[in-house]
């Protein structure tokens, strides 16, 4: 079976990202973190030790007054599929206990946290730092581990964790539509938590593979340039590292397109 | 001078010692093979031999012992008696939920709309009317097939789109009269059944175990009997893959989503 560029029934998870609409309220990292489990510390005042599986970077054009202007990046897991879209992703390349998977069938990357055993070299792979190590077995506040979700399991100490593309909503859709006799979900059925938690609507979620879905029409990917957006107002973090992310970003302003890589003069004339 | 006089003198020394050995062993040497060596034979192979069968009955018999604990249902619960009078045999109590999830165990409220009041004589539907019903509990049951929390398993995918029988995975339960002990892994917390009680590890039927090797032999096999039958199946498989191994150019095997394992990823069973 030839797997070059997603299709054969194969989908393409992916989000597009509007700049242009968020706000920077930190909705998604909320939701994310309520939806998907994740560990926080009473103090969490080193960021360098907080687990957030999204997180929202505030960007600033570097001009004083009145040009100064600030852009607010929400940072999920970038779901690379690696260079020709093969899946070889930076992290599940160098994965040496199969903790860390790219599934050719949804094109999400998974962490299996059972597998994991901590050597915490997808983290040094990985170029958008979406990936976080436990440092500490979480310790809910009392009584909040009653609220905790059920679909997704609780990581322990000393594992690697990221953004799964609230993987779970998946598994129980996929469950409905087996009890309904489908195997195809539609658009509305699978969704992350950051999507529908976004007031501003600026996060849309689809399958990259399905010219009907949103995300498809929103970014055009270029199936020859391994997904390469044909809307010149979209683009990707890190281009030109050809790790093939399928987290789009959008933006009408020439400065937050040209930050999304460190481009050199003659190229960011391009963008 | 003095160096030379220092490595000369171990020299000298040392031819005297190998002498003095000789010297000594000699006479000794030609008594003690014919006894000594058959004795002492003898009393190794039996000290390898007790050792061996003790250590075989510890692992075997002891360990299992201590490792399981036994406990008992709350309730003797006759399966046969139910199945007899449920109209639509086992989905009568355990039956899906309309978003495609499984019920597993009923809860009380489902028991009570036949056992609101005791219908019969048998003393242990006395006790689970009185306990549990009139106190509006829900009853501790020890769930025999319960997976840890990193799994996650569609009965929809199996029951409604593979049309499995309950039995294949749970056994003939259905038939049982009363409940049987549930053996606890003291270290883990999961029921026996999980980790099968054959401690060799053969299994006689499906059900026998419920480990993850048992899913994927299953899977495999169904990998092949797709395409092919009879029990040719997996010999064909193997020389297929082997073939495909030596020649990847002449003949492909059909691969699995993902791209570490070339199985199906690790997302579908996991969460």
């Amino acid at each position: 079976m030839k797997q070059t560029q997603g299709n054969n029934g194969n989908k393409k998870f992916g989000m597009v990202i509007n700049l242009d609409l968020c706000t920077g309220c930190g909705s998604c990292m909320v939701a994310c973190m309520a939806e998907n489990n994740v560990p926080f510390k009473e103090d969490e005042t080193d960021k360098l030790d907080s687990i957030t599986w999204m997180r929202v970077y505030k960007l600033k054009n570097g001009k004083s007054w009145p040009n100064a202007d600030i852009c607010y990046l929400p940072r999920p897991c970038m779901h690379c599929g690696g260079h020709g879209d093969h899946g070889h992703s930076p992290c599940v390349s160098v994965c040496p206990a199969v903790a860390t998977d790219y599934s050719m069938a949804t094109g999400i990357v998974s962490q299996i946290y059972t597998r994991c055993f901590g050597c915490r070299y997808c983290m040094a792979a990985c170029p958008y730092h979406v990936r976080y190590f436990n440092w500490w077995d979480p310790v809910w506040p009392e009584g909040m581990e009653r609220f905790l979700n059920p679909d997704v399991s609780v990581r322990m100490r000393g594992v690697v964790e990221k953004c799964s593309f609230c993987f779970h909503r998946y598994q129980l859709a996929m469950n409905k539509a087996f009890l309904e006799g489908r195997r195809v979900l539609e658009e509305d059925e699978y969704q992350s938590a950051c999507t529908q938690a976004c007031p501003a609507g600026a996060i849309t979620f689809g399958d990259l593979n399905n010219p009907e879905h949103a995300v498809h029409q929103l970014v055009q990917p270029d199936p020859k340039h391994a997904g390469r957006p044909r809307n010149p107002k979209a683009f990707r973090l890190l281009e030109r590292l050809e790790t093939n992310p399928k987290v789009y970003y959008v933006s009408s302003r020439k400065w937050v397109r040209q930050s999304g890589d460190n481009y050199l003069k003659k190229e960011k004339q391009k963008i | 001078m003095s160096a030379s006089e220092e490595q000369n003198s171990p020299e000298a020394e040392a031819p005297d010692e190998e002498e003095m050995d000789v010297e000594t062993s000699e006479p000794i040497e030609p008594l003690k093979p014919e006894e000594g060596k058959n004795g002492a034979g003898a009393t190794i192979f039996l000290f390898f031999i007790l050792g061996f069968a003790a250590s075989l009955i510890v692992g075997w018999v002891v360990f299992p012992k201590l490792l399981y604990s036994k406990k008992i249902q709350p309730i003797n619960f006759n399966h046969a008696l139910h199945v007899a009078e449920a109209a639509e045999g086992c989905e009568s109590c355990h039956y899906f939920r309309e978003d495609g999830s499984f019920s597993g165990v009923p809860t009380i409220s489902h028991c009570i709309e036949c056992h609101e009041n005791v219908n019969g004589e048998d003393p242990e539907e006395k006790k689970f009317v009185r306990e549990y019903v009139e106190a509006g509990k829900e009853v501790p049951w020890l769930i025999y097939a319960k997976q840890p929390a990193s799994v996650f398993f569609s009965h929809a995918a199996h029951v409604i789109t593979a049309k499995m029988e309950c039995v294949a995975c749970h056994g003939p339960i259905g038939e049982s009269t009363e409940t049987r002990i549930y053996e606890e892994n003291r270290l883990t917390g999961y029921s026996r059944d999980i980790w099968g009680k054959n401690i060799s590890g053969i299994k006689q039927h499906s059900w026998e175990r419920m480990k993850m090797d048992d899913c994927a032999d299953c899977h495999m096999q169904k990998a092949t009997s797709e395409k092919e039958s009879g029990v040719q199946q997996s010999l064909t498989r193997q020389l297929r893959e082997m073939v495909s191994v030596a020649f990847p150019n002449v003949m492909e095997v059909k691969k699995g989503s993902s791209v570490q394992t070339e199985k199906d990823a690790c997302f579908v069973c996991h969460k």
